[in-house]
């Protein structure tokens, strides 16, 4: 017997990986929750039959979306995260001491309690006591807030489900609102390669120009994401993720990363011809 | 209402037999169940296309119900509590002219709030019928208009014995309701019918915490919009009829205008719904009322805004209101409703039904969910932080009282010319001015032209609303009756 997942990263391109064991499988009043054990990618989530996370490279997603802004602002104290049920944006904060507060709004309770149960690795710290976990719309949770986060991560799905309040421009205003006057905005802005992914991004880019005086882009190889080539935004009312590095701050933290590092944060900010191409039609 | 019988769709059942049947198509219409038109078939689907057929034995016809047509109609009627119901294909306009046509001819007079849609006026141009319009009261502070006062009715009865029906907006655009029990049982002792515009008010049928509907007051033709709140396709509609209608009488006049090519891609989506909502309608209303209640509540929080309700209820002009709803009032952020119309689309993709001076409204039905109304929600808080703007020199008024010098028929196939807007003040027109969205004339062929209305129809085009109707495109020059 063979047991295989497979994803559609477009009508005519499947990705597949052999299962050993699936562990957990839910209707929630949003979307489907799967959790499996694979043999090469260790234990995965799946939302809606979309790869959220797996256990073999979650790590590059995460440590990308945090310690990009937090290397840029070590001043960052408090922060909210929009969507990343799985914990994983929570554990790469909790290793910086001086953030005081992480709010965390999940549309979806079972996706946290799934991950508690079934993925350890990445929901570690959400009994950290300076998590507060809000089970609500992320749209109308920010939209009560003014002048209240020093970085706001959203960690959201793809824009076609429960993730679509996530990518627009009343969002992106709400957040700019939401930031302190040295506030930072990082989302993950999906794929530059897929027609369907591309035009997510090319939308995305579009909505949050207009708010913030810093808007860059940059760019990760997480393998089992549609096409491996994952972007993420960086819109900053003040700061400048290269100029204003602070290298030997951030080293002196002593964070052990597997995949990022100084130079990593500056080389993701290259951005490939056609990717260029690209934000400038957006 | 049979919540047995219910269950059944006899055109859909109809429709799904003539599938399994395979049937070699040598009739019209010519695509011939989608082959010979590959591109539509790709966009609409094979599905779509296969059941796009023409009338036969087995799917019975429109234009002469005596099968799966009449029993789906039988159904119909007896879900909304009526004595017969007509499937329109029409759309609502269709069969609010099947409705003055019935109760009037040439000459005949026909008693009516001004604001109603434009197919109301449009039948009494096609029959000749005569226009006796009540002034609907107007909210000053809003800029609506509300519906008839009963002592305006009364007096309109009064004045005009002759009259053959009142017509009666239920609800208006607005979700405002006039007394309509009362108007239905004052009407009836003075020998006039009862026609109702639902155009806006399918979802009265299906639950108990909503306005009375036509039927249930005993009014005698209602005009339902199944497709505006119900669920079904668009140009979708039902025709209502009740005490001593004659079914027979009504269909010759409905088929007087309508196609002999009936649908059956309408026709299946009215049976469905009708379905849906005679078992489910309850539940459905149920969560579309919480939907806008809440979101009513939401925007109120915002400041700026006012999303208002059943606090406008007076007895009267306001007997009721419609709480799926969502009108809001604009003007306190210095933004007429045209405006934020506009900004929600263009910068937050957000198309809402439309915009006015002062006002825009969003209609919650059958298909929205929770996640939409979130971001209407912010997107409105959005345009406020980012475009309040002062108000003075907004214009306030929405209502302008009409001086009807002919009626809409002579008017519009009298000898005319075509003049420049601004050299028209005091002469009558010969044609419709309205916006679109809503469709409700600002000017009616044979009414007076003056300079508050040509001053309303200059802010109006300035704001950025669709101003339709004149036979000018450019809505610059203007028919009227030639002296």
């Amino acid at each position: 017997m063979e047991l295989w997942y497979t994803e559609e990263h477009t009508k005519n391109v499947r990705f597949s990986i052999k299962v050993d064991k699936h562990l957990y499988s839910s209707q929630s009043e949003f979307q489907r929750i799967d959790i499996m054990e694979s043999y090469e990618f260790g234990r995965f989530l799946a939302l809606d039959g979309c790869m959220m996370l797996t256990e073999k490279d979650e790590f590059i997603y995460h440590e990308m979306m945090v310690h990009v802004p937090m290397a840029t602002n070590p001043e960052i104290e408090r922060v909210l995260v929009i969507g990343g049920g799985d914990g994983g944006a929570v554990r790469e904060l909790c290793r910086y001491p001086n953030i005081k507060q992480i709010d965390l709004v999940e549309i979806d309770q079972m996706v946290v309690e799934a991950c508690k149960t079934h993925l350890q690795q990445t929901a570690c710290d959400l009994e950290d006591s300076r998590v507060n976990i809000h089970y609500e719309d992320g749209l109308k949770f920010i939209r009560r807030i003014e002048h209240v986060y020093d970085l706001i991560i959203v960690d959201s799905t793809d824009p076609f489900g429960p993730g679509e309040g996530l990518f627009t421009r009343e969002f992106y205003g709400n957040c700019y609102k939401a930031l302190t006057d040295k506030g930072i905005l990082v989302n993950q802005h999906e794929s530059p390669y897929y027609k369907v992914y591309a035009q997510s991004l090319q939308k995305a880019h579009e909505r949050v120009e207009g708010y913030f005086p810093v808007i860059k882009l940059y760019n990760a190889h997480i393998p089992t994401y549609p096409s491996g080539n994952w972007m993420f935004g960086f819109a900053s009312k003040v700061y400048d993720p290269i100029k204003d590095l602070d290298e030997d701050r951030w080293m002196a933290l002593d964070i052990k990363t597997q995949y990022y590092n100084a130079d990593v944060h500056k080389g993701s900010f290259a951005l490939p011809n056609y990717v260029k191409k690209l934000l400038m039609k957006a | 209402m049979n919540k047995k019988l219910q269950d059944k769709m006899p055109i859909y059942e109809a429709l799904q037999r003539y599938k399994e049947m395979r049937i070699v198509p040598f009739d019209v219409p010519g695509h011939k169940q989608g082959r010979g038109n590959a591109e539509l078939t790709q966009f609409l689907g094979e599905k779509c296309l296969s059941i796009d057929v023409n009338s036969m034995k087995p799917l019975d016809n429109l234009c002469h119900p005596v099968s799966v047509i009449k029993e789906a109609e039988e159904l119909a009627a007896d879900a909304f509590g009526a004595k017969h119901a007509f499937f329109m294909i029409g759309g609502t306009t269709s069969a609010v002219q099947a409705m003055v046509m019935t109760a009037c001819k040439r000459g005949d007079k026909i008693i009516m709030p001004r604001n109603v849609h434009r197919s109301a006026i449009n039948a009494m141009v096609v029959c000749g019928a005569v226009p006796v319009y009540v002034n609907p009261g107007v909210n000053k502070e809003l800029g609506i208009p509300l519906g008839m006062s009963y002592e305006d009715v009364k007096s309109a009865i009064l004045e005009n014995p002759d009259a053959k029906a009142v017509l009666v907006n239920n609800p208006t655009y607005y979700g405002i309701c006039s007394p309509l029990e009362k108007i239905t049982k004052l009407a009836h002792e003075h020998g006039m019918l009862v026609l109702v515009d639902e155009a806006h008010g399918t979802h009265f049928y299906f639950h108990e915490d909503l306005p009375a509907s036509a039927m249930s007051v005993g009014a005698d033709m209602a005009a339902v919009s199944m497709h505006k709140t119900g669920g079904s396709l668009t140009q979708s509609s039902f025709l209502l009829i009740n005490n001593d209608m004659s079914e027979g009488y009504v269909r010759q006049i409905i088929n007087l205008t309508q196609t002999t090519s009936g649908s059956y891609l309408l026709m299946s989506s009215l049976d469905i719904s009708r379905k849906n909502l005679a078992l489910h309608g309850k539940e459905i209303f149920d969560r579309v009322m919480d939907l806008s209640n809440y979101a009513r509540e939401e925007v109120n929080k915002i400041g700026g805004y006012y999303a208002f309700g059943k606090e406008l209820i007076d007895g009267d002009t306001v007997y009721d209101f419609d709480v799926t709803k969502l009108s809001i009032h604009t003007r306190d952020i210095g933004l007429a409703g045209i405006e934020v119309y506009d900004l929600l689309r263009d910068d937050y993709d957000i198309q809402i039904e439309f915009g006015d001076i002062g006002n825009v409204l969003a209609i919650i039905s059958v298909g929205d969910k929770n996640l939409a109304i979130e971001r209407l929600i912010s997107a409105l808080s959005e345009i406020k932080r980012l475009h309040t703007k002062d108000q003075t020199g907004m214009l306030d008024h929405e209502y302008i009282n009409p001086l009807v010098e002919m009626t809409p028929q002579d008017a519009f196939y009298a000898d005319k010319k075509s003049v420049l807007m601004a050299e028209s003040v005091g002469e009558i027109c010969s044609e419709f001015v309205m916006c679109y969205p809503p469709g409700i004339p600002i000017l009616a062929p044979g009414e007076k032209i003056t300079q508050e209305i040509l001053d309303y129809i200059a802010y109006a085009k300035k704001k950025g609303c669709v101003l339709t109707g004149t036979e000018d495109i450019h809505i610059e020059h203007i028919n009227i009756v030639k002296r």
